[in-house]
């Protein structure tokens, strides 16, 4: 199986409207699935300017899956979905 | 940042962004009129309130303290239009920072211990004979509290084995360490400005975000739109609470029509060292212990309701005093705006004539938002000076007492105690050092944050304080050591 890639968006809006604490999955995410996750900071993924503008920020993606209103929660859970746990 | 406010506080943050947006509209007025019916459109599923007009009830009083005015001098027809010409027009500030917004203050319920359902009537009655104040009685086979006779101790909550009896509390009550916010006789909450020391606890405390800080934004816009020279002057807890680094940081702030950018850490060099020498002369003194004197809230709690630990507090004066001075001999014709974590440092900025204006994190966010600047894709600026690590560090709990110890040649001298945050516990705790003219377990340098974690956990951050700290340390790892002093 592929690993998966997690994009965690740090433009400025997602940054702004709550993904600077998004940070933290970049310490949790390797403890908790080794290499089979793959985490990187993403420059402006460009979400913000399709969907009713900064209210559905911050953006992570999670493969081709968008998570919006991400929280570490919802990324992880996203994560453990596409893994089938 | 308080995460359980997490949507008010984004709430806040998003009508930031549209009064700056309208503000660089052609028309202001009107786009700031909008601002309620833009974010709940006709038809939009109501998310929290009663009905999508008690939304726009709401926003517009958000808006209201967006545009730097008192929500409680609100007489509700004046028109959203109107305020913004207000704002225009406005050359002074005030000094009241905080203000309620009593529409969408719950009105919670009454501090008070309350027993509920789960009340078995039970034979041992441990809540009963707990009470020492004979506020329990039993009723009908079930344990009732005489509320004239209850002092809150809580000593029946913790008695009950079926975690029956509870604690119903004001958060914003019980997060004001002086009393100062409260309900008045409309049930609603409302701030004593004499007693407020504006620490902004209750900004973040309340799940309703009914308390918001009065914006300068529109003041500061104004500025930049004129032909004056405006700086800006970033404290540094910035450093871990935005994407980048500091000199990408400037250049996105001067993108955003600032002329120049300063680190108040470069003050904060300033204050360490002095700090130092004075905790010397104290120490070979009569004293056996000094407290810093860098945070305004603590500053505010010692003016208004703690001056017998005056005698203790350093005299050296904050980063902030530093640097505005430093600004103001280089540009004697400059606009000054200190860029801040919290609400105690605009009453600071207030009373300092070399601070012009205030502008805290949130409202630099909305002001790259409104502007969309990204800071990822900003090149590097370099300072005219650079801070030391020490300095760069003042953001965090314990890094103020790490500076001044560092600062000396013989750092063994000093013995730091560390209060992170103001609470009515650390307040009753200053109190007895100053009553005993010493601390305890021989430390001799108290450094006091009135945010628990420092500045880094002040009410206006977009970061957590944990991710916060990590994105400093990172940043300052390759930063030069203070200079000693002689």
């Amino acid at each position: 199986m592929d690993k998966i890639s997690v994009k965690v968006c740090v433009g400025t809006t997602c940054f702004v409207m709550g993904g600077a604490s998004l940070q933290e999955l970049n310490d949790i995410i390797p403890k908790k699935y080794g290499d089979k996750v793959e985490i990187a900071a993403s420059n402006c993924l460009g979400l913000c300017s399709i969907n009713w503008e900064y209210s559905k920020a911050p953006y992570v993606k999670v493969n081709e899956e968008v998570v919006a209103n991400a929280t570490t929660e919802k990324v992880l859970e996203e994560i453990d979905r596409q893994l089938g746990i | 940042m308080n995460n359980n406010a997490g949507q008010a506080i984004r709430l806040k943050k998003e009508i930031l962004v549209r009064i700056i947006k309208a503000f660089l509209s052609e028309d202001f007025k009107e786009q700031t009129r909008l601002i309620p019916y833009d974010m709940r459109p006709k038809g939009m599923e109501v998310p929290y309130r009663c009905c999508i007009y008690k939304e726009r009830a709401i926003i517009k009083d958000r808006t209201i303290a967006g545009l730097g005015f008192a929500i409680e001098e609100d007489n509700e027809t004046t028109l959203l239009s109107t305020y913004a010409q207000k704002a225009l027009e406005r050359t002074e500030i005030s000094n009241k920072n905080l203000t309620v917004l009593q529409a969408a203050c719950k009105g919670c319920n009454t501090n008070r211990i309350y027993v509920t359902d789960l009340c078995q009537g039970c034979v041992a009655r441990p809540c009963e004979s707990s009470c020492k104040f004979g506020a329990i009685s039993i009723v009908n086979g079930r344990s009732v509290i005489d509320d004239s006779k209850c002092k809150k101790c809580q000593m029946c909550v913790n008695a009950c084995p079926y975690n029956a009896i509870v604690k119903i509390t004001v958060p914003c009550e019980e997060a004001c360490p002086v009393g100062a916010i409260k309900k008045d006789e409309t049930g609603f909450a409302s701030i004593d400005h004499e007693k407020c020391i504006n620490c902004g606890r209750c900004t973040a405390a309340c799940p309703f975000g009914a308390v918001h800080e009065k914006s300068q934004i529109i003041d500061i816009l104004k500025e930049i739109k004129s032909d004056k020279k405006v700086i800006a002057m970033i404290a540094p807890s910035i450093a871990g609470q935005f994407p980048g680094n500091i000199y990408q940081l400037k250049t996105a702030i001067m993108k955003a029509g600032f002329d120049d950018v300063y680190e108040v850490a470069q003050g904060a060099d300033i204050t360490a060292n002095n700090e130092a020498k004075e905790f010397i002369e104290r120490m070979e003194g009569d004293q056996k212990f000094m407290t810093t004197s860098c945070c305004a809230g603590y500053n505010q709690l010692i003016e208004k309701h703690l001056p017998q630990i005056k005698p203790f507090v350093s005299d050296t004066k904050t980063p902030l005093f530093y640097t505005a001075e430093i600004v103001k001999q280089e540009h004697p014709d400059a606009v000054t705006v200190f860029v801040s974590p919290c609400v105690a440092k605009r009453a600071e900025g207030f009373d300092n004539p070399n601070v012009d204006y205030v502008m805290n994190y949130e409202e630099l966010g909305a002001l790259f938002v409104a502007k969309k600047i990204q800071i990822m894709d900003c090149e590097e600026t370099k300072y005219t000076k650079e801070a030391s690590k020490q300095a760069r560090n003042f953001g965090y709990t314990g890094g103020v007492a790490e500076s001044v110890k560092a600062s000396l040649k013989d750092e063994d001298k000093i013995k730091p105690c560390i209060i992170s945050g103001l609470t009515k516990e650390s307040i009753k705790q200053l109190k007895q050092y100053a009553t005993n003219g010493e601390c305890a377990n021989g430390c001799n340098l108290v450094e006091v944050m009135c945010c628990e974690g420092g500045c880094i956990g002040g009410n206006a951050t977009i970061n957590s304080v944990r991710t916060a700290k990590k994105q400093i340390d990172n940043f300052t790892a390759n930063s030069e050591n203070i200079p000693k002093i002689e």
